[in-house]
């Protein structure tokens, strides 16, 4: 167990160094300079060179690349320029002062590193000047508070709704069931948050129709209700699709057969073996569903105004807001690596069949 | 087989060639009356997008022909500011006319004036009240907006998924069938885009290529096309890579290697079209899925551009429109995508049943 667990933590170093590349190469290369997309409409050639030493940008690609991994190995609290450079009088650069203070890289770096760690800097978002850390450590909370009651929800309805309907296969029941799931699947969830926001919202004013505060308790009790429904609601059609099709697969085998063969009840027979059995594929699937808690729904977050991830990485979308966006794939990525490790590691203790190679 | 040939009334010769798998799956296909009844409303679809495309139907989408937000015909006796005042505007023309000319410092020259305006012919187009399915902000028929908007989302949904099929079959039959160091790589190749979480895996394509100045010029659906593409062919590479595992090793292929078949003959030749079911049902499930994300990509500005129109920028100005009470816009583009959406997934559920070789 302890082997399997440190091999595949051993395999996903080529896969990270594999996303780390594959992010270089989208926001370095395709994505044109990333110093004329910082400087917008600044035109000056020397501010633009300017900022181009600031970036790093001017340094061959390799030396880039090694820039961006000692961010990444920090968490993005530490720059390479700021580790290795003599610390500034002034610790916040502003857009402005950014391009015209420390030009003078070269001078006396062995020493400082030496002499002061604390010269470092977080990467900065280019939009906001914020650290980029704080960014995504700030902004979690808010996306876990909708995100982990819609994945409970979700489950345990969709669970307990399968199982009836994929008791009662074939009648009219289950299929207009699914029926109705087919077309409430084929609607936008666009279209679903807009006339949500406005009856519930606007028109009968059970909700409130967007904000949040600093109080957990209230946002859980106030704010989040709405979104959480709109989440449950839109993902329960397929979730009951899926895990119908799983209760279906257990339903007939040979061990149901011979659980009412030898005269249990319906009940057990379909709590006790038939659940047990179809928990596996429904694990897996949360398992897959898991990672995406992290990014949210930033739809929902951006209708709603909550200040999760999502909504934060979608605005650095509209303002081009690469360390940001950098940041949180990075990080995204490792958690979703890790997420299914510890997926595959539960599967033993819910199925004994399974044993690690 | 032996039942297909039962249900030929006459006796069939005993040479008759027996049918191939695409002759099966349609003869299976037009069975299925839910099958036949989605592919009769997604052949309507297309139709409706190829004539949009034409200039057949909903040719004059951007023509302002109505007044602003006009009410849908069915329901003319709704409030509508605009119409209403229009309505004072005609009846304050009956105003009798006060001569100021005495006190007005421009009246020697109004008759110039009113000479010159004259000359220019303005034909202003009389606006109607009312729209079939009403009217946008701007007055344009909400009708055709949905029909011009079906067009630009189809498109983007069918060309995506068709080269997301290319990637993923190509990638996936290299991989498969080459297996070893190209397979690993392929394989490492496949991992990077499955860890990176869907939603941010687009939206980080989004930025980068909406940020770069070199592919300005393909803003809009190139751009949309090439995002969903390059991020959804992950799920067709690991089926198609399973599936050439499986026939790399069968006798048919080994017997295209002896008779002198090359690498890439083998592939996609002999191999490709055994596997070309599953990349057709695969094809239909992208498109749903691809006109999914390309309406909201749209609705977040990331997607079409503001002077053409799909169903995500209908949904995005309706909004704010429902608010004001006109939920026409809302319902256009909601009601015509959930059935193309229906129509399509219950075909492509139809398409894999009529294709699963499993069952004859």
């Amino acid at each position: 167990m302890g082997a399997y667990v440190l091999r595949r933590l051993w395999q996903m170093i080529p896969t990270l160094a594999g996303v780390m590349l594959l992010i270089f190469v989208l926001f370095n290369w395709v994505g044109g300079d990333p110093a004329l997309v910082l400087a917008g409409k600044i035109t000056n050639k020397e501010q633009i060179e300017n900022i181009r030493k600031q970036l790093g940008v001017d340094q061959p690609s390799y030396i880039q690349l090694a820039y961006f991994g000692f961010e990444v190995a920090t968490g993005f609290t530490c720059t390479w320029r700021s580790y290795t450079e003599k610390p500034t009088d002034s610790p916040k650069p502003t857009a402005d002062a950014k391009a015209d203070t420390k030009t003078d890289t070269k001078a006396d770096t062995t020493d400082a590193a030496k002499a002061a760690p604390s010269g470092c800097q977080a990467v900065r978002s280019w939009a906001t000047n914020e650290e980029v850390p704080k960014i995504l450590t700030s902004r979690i909370g808010p996306t876990l508070t909708i995100m982990i009651p819609v994945l409970i929800l979700e489950t345990v309805f969709g669970v307990i709704l399968a199982i009836g309907v994929a008791y009662v296969r074939g009648s009219l029941t289950d299929r207009m069931i699914m029926m109705v799931c087919t077309v409430a699947m084929s609607i936008s969830f666009l279209v679903y948050i807009i006339v949500a926001q406005y009856y519930f919202g606007f028109k009968w004013g059970m909700f409130p129709v967007q904000g949040w505060s600093d109080s957990f308790w209230k946002n859980l009790t106030t704010y989040a209700p709405l979104p959480i429904l709109l989440a449950v609601f839109v993902g329960l059609a397929p979730a009951l699709r899926l895990y119908r099709s799983f209760f279906l697969d257990e339903i007939n085998n040979d061990y149901v057969r011979t659980a009412r063969a030898k005269g249990l009840a319906e009940k057990t027979v379909m709590l006790k073996h038939v659940l047990r059995n179809a928990m596996i594929p429904i694990l897996t699937n949360i398992g897959i569903a898991l990672p995406g808690i992290f990014v949210g729904s930033f739809l929902l977050e951006s209708f709603f105004s909550i200040p999760g991830l999502g909504r934060e990485i979608l605005v650095a979308v509209n303002r081009s807001d690469f360390p940001v966006i950098k940041a949180a794939t990075v990080y995204l990525a490792m958690i979703t690596m890790l997420i299914n490790l510890a997926v595959d590691v539960l599967y033993k203790a819910v199925d004994p069949r399974v044993s690690f190679k | 087989m032996s039942a297909v040939l039962t249900n030929t009334p006459t006796a069939a010769p005993l040479h008759q060639a027996s049918p191939g798998l695409w002759t099966l799956a349609w003869r299976r296909l037009k069975r299925d009356k839910i099958g036949m009844v989605s592919l009769i409303v997604v052949v309507f679809f297309l139709l409706l997008m190829l004539g949009s495309y034409a200039g057949i139907v909903a040719g004059n989408w951007s023509k302002e022909v109505g007044v602003s937000y006009a009410n849908p015909s069915f329901m003319a006796g709704a409030e509508n500011l605009d119409a209403v005042k229009a309505k004072v505007d005609a009846n304050a023309e009956k105003i009798p006319y006060v001569d100021l000319s005495d006190i007005d410092p421009l009246a020697p020259r109004y008759k110039e004036w009113e000479e010159r305006t004259a000359k220019i012919k303005i034909t202003e187009t009389p606006r109607s009240d009312t729209l079939i399915f009403g009217g946008d902000k701007w007055g344009r028929d909400v009708l055709q907006k949905a029909i011009k908007g079906a067009q630009t989302s189809i498109l983007v949904g069918l060309v995506a998924a068709l080269f997301a099929t290319v990637i993923g079959t190509t990638l996936g039959a290299i991989s498969g069938y080459m297996g070893g160091k190209i397979g690993d790589f392929l394989e490492w190749f496949y991992n990077i885009f499955t860890s990176i979480p869907y939603i941010l895996l687009i939206l980080a394509f989004a930025a980068v290529f909406s940020s770069s100045p070199s592919l300005a010029p393909y803003r809009g659906v190139p751009m949309v096309v090439a995002i969903l593409a390059f991020t959804g062919w992950t799920g067709i590479y690991r089926l198609i890579r399973s599936e050439y595992i499986k026939h790399a090793s069968r006798e048919y292929v080994k017997a295209a290697q002896a008779i002198g078949a090359t690498h890439s003959r083998r592939m996609f030749v002999h191999i490709l079209p055994n596997v070309s079911h599953v990349c057709l049902v695969q094809l239909s499930q992208h498109v749903v899925q691809f006109i999914k994300a390309e309406v909201i990509l749209s609705f977040l500005g990331l997607g079409v551009p503001v002077d053409s129109v799909s169903w995500g920028t209908m949904l995005a100005e309706a909004q704010s429109e429902l608010v004001i009470g006109k939920w026409w816009q809302l319902a256009a583009a909601g009601i015509s995508m959930a059935i193309l959406v229906t129509a399509f997934s219950m075909l492509t559920d139809s398409l894999r049943d009529a294709l699963d070789p499993k069952i004859k």
